[in-house]
């Protein structure tokens, strides 16, 4: 019976909730660290490479699976709550007062989870799906001055060095001409080819001859000052960040409750962090678009 | 109390013949009803008044008429036992109302607390899960020591015998938006796992009434705290906690 009521049981469901509602808030604060690189002015290498560590390493990818997880669980095991809790009053009642016993965040965890969810979603379509597997990904730029004294755009690379080897045309890209010319200059010797978006490969030995940085920071900043859709975006980011602060105001010390941890001696500081909590996050991630629509 | 006075108020009152048939609210207006009485005197005058007129009264539970039976319901205004904190709705005068009020009356709502007639439930599943592990078994063979031979920690009495004040009244369930049992269940879990005579059977006893209040369709809860506000007995959150705690223990 054990095993069964550790996944079924109605107090199973608030483990679960708690343990993976938790886990999510380890994971906004670190997210939240990472945003605030944006606030941060001409920060695009920095960013970028942040970007590139939080995509590639090992141990990040392990985080980012559990939070997928995490994501998936709690909104599962969420509409399943909803869905059984309003199957235990058939019949509701023809006249309530809700305020009077419980405060607005905990009777509307679902709603607010719900727009939370609906942002998750547009936000990794905007920005993670971006990241991981749009072939047409800017790759990080900047302008330096040729020999001849003429300004050039060229890619940054991983190792500095290896850089001033390619140049760009003007709408930034490097053009097909431009591997034809060093294949010819170099008598066959290098014949390139962009691989994996950002790695510029000899097809001969496999040699990576450069490699560039996807340009997450000019995709935030051109994505919340496009000049049609940027403020829409931007009211949106800051409306579902008010959401998520209803929704952390009720979760975060909701979680502890349901993990068996209340008492006189913690359960006031929990509170008290829980409503800090649920106020500053959802407040510096908004402040972030909110800079960048606002200061072009 | 010399200030009483007597008032007129308009009543909305959920009416169903019996468990099967469809209920509906029905309108009553009720004059001269004294702020000094009781709202349940309220309902026996409003009875009075529709016997007289060959009407079928309004049925609604009630026993001691104290506060400590248990056996009151009725969800009021919105309110489980009505607008007062910490009364069972015997305990709720209409010096509480005013003149020209309109109160509405309602059975207490649950999937497992069908309703019997008008405003009395059935909540006998508050007995099944009870039932199912809130008692401690004793050896009645003759020898039976006495309770107060094993030395209890004073903070563990008072807060078991705070779980006990418990009256099953269903509060709880009527007042939690997702009609959850757990502060019922959390306070008969608690009221045992605190003593050393309950620390035996603590873990079926969890295991086994959690089961029993799933079957029997209540919701489950997501911490809102309605049910600790709404109780008249002033049960505290802190024992859903320690049920939470208890089940971890015995699942594990």
């Amino acid at each position: 019976m054990a095993k069964s009521a550790l996944l079924k049981s109605s107090i199973a469901k608030k483990y679960w909730m708690a343990l993976t509602g938790l886990f999510l808030c380890l994971f906004l604060a670190g997210h939240l660290a990472g945003n605030l690189q944006l606030l941060v002015p001409n920060n695009a290498l920095n960013f970028n490479q942040y970007a590139l560590f939080m995509t590639t390493n090992p141990a990040v990818k392990i985080l980012s699976y559990l939070t997928y997880i995490s994501i998936l669980f709690h909104a599962i095991d969420g509409f399943l709550l909803t869905y059984q809790n309003a199957k235990a009053r058939p019949i509701g009642y023809a006249k309530t007062n809700p305020s009077a016993n419980s405060s607005f965040s905990s009777r509307n965890m679902a709603v607010l989870g719900t727009i939370v969810l609906i942002f998750i979603v547009t936000h990794m379509v905007n920005f993670w799906a971006k990241m991981h597997y749009d072939k047409n990904m800017p790759l990080a730029q900047k302008e330096t001055l040729a020999q001849t004294g003429k300004k050039q755009i060229q890619l940054v690379g991983i190792k500095d060095s290896q850089m001033p080897f390619f140049q760009l045309d003007e709408s930034g890209k490097l053009s097909k001409e431009f591997f034809e010319n060093i294949k010819t200059q170099t008598q066959g010797q290098y014949d390139l080819e962009i691989q994996d978006v950002t790695k510029i490969v000899n097809k001969k030995d496999g040699e990576v001859i450069f490699q560039g940085y996807k340009d997450l920071y000019k995709l935030t900043i051109d994505f919340f000052r496009d000049a049609k859709y940027g403020l829409i975006f931007t009211i949106g980011y800051v409306l579902a960040m008010f959401a998520l602060g209803f929704h952390l105001w009720h979760g975060f010390s909701s979680a502890f409750q349901s993990l068996g941890l209340n008492g006189p001696k913690y359960t006031p500081a929990i509170k008290f962090f829980g409503k800090a909590f649920s106020v500053v996050v959802p407040l510096l991630f908004a402040i972030i678009p909110l800079y960048i629509h606002f200061t072009k | 109390m010399s200030t009483a006075k007597n008032i007129n108020i308009n009543l909305k009152i959920w009416r169903q013949k019996n468990a099967k048939e469809k209920g509906g609210i029905v309108d009553y207006k009720l004059d001269n009803v004294s702020t000094a009485s009781s709202f349940l005197e309220m309902l026996d005058q409003l009875n009075e008044q529709l016997i007289n007129s060959k009407q079928e009264p309004v049925a609604f539970d009630h026993d001691c008429r104290e506060g400590i039976c248990g056996m009151c319901s009725l969800y009021i205004n919105g309110r489980a036992h009505g607008p007062e904190t910490g009364t069972t709705t015997c305990q709720l005068h209409m010096r509480k109302f005013k003149d020209g009020d309109t109160i509405y009356i309602e059975p207490f709502r649950s999937k497992a607390f069908p309703v019997v007639k008008d405003l009395v439930v059935d909540r006998s599943s508050f007995d099944r899960i009870q039932q199912a592990g809130g008692f401690v078994s004793v050896n009645t063979s003759g020898n039976t020591i006495d309770a107060n031979s094993i030395p209890v920690p004073k903070d563990d009495a008072d807060k078991s015998f705070m779980a006990a004040a418990c009256i099953g009244c269903g509060a709880c369930v009527a007042s939690c938006k997702n009609g959850s049992a757990m502060l019922f269940v959390g306070a008969k879990v608690s009221q045992y796992a605190l003593l050393p005579q309950g620390k035996v059977e603590a873990a079926t006893r969890v295991q086994n009434m959690v089961r029993q209040m799933d079957e029997e369709g209540f919701g489950n809860c997501t911490n809102t705290g309605a049910c600790e506000v709404e109780c008249p007995k002033g049960i505290s959150l802190e024992n859903i906690a320690r049920m939470n705690r208890e089940f971890l223990k015995a699942s594990l």
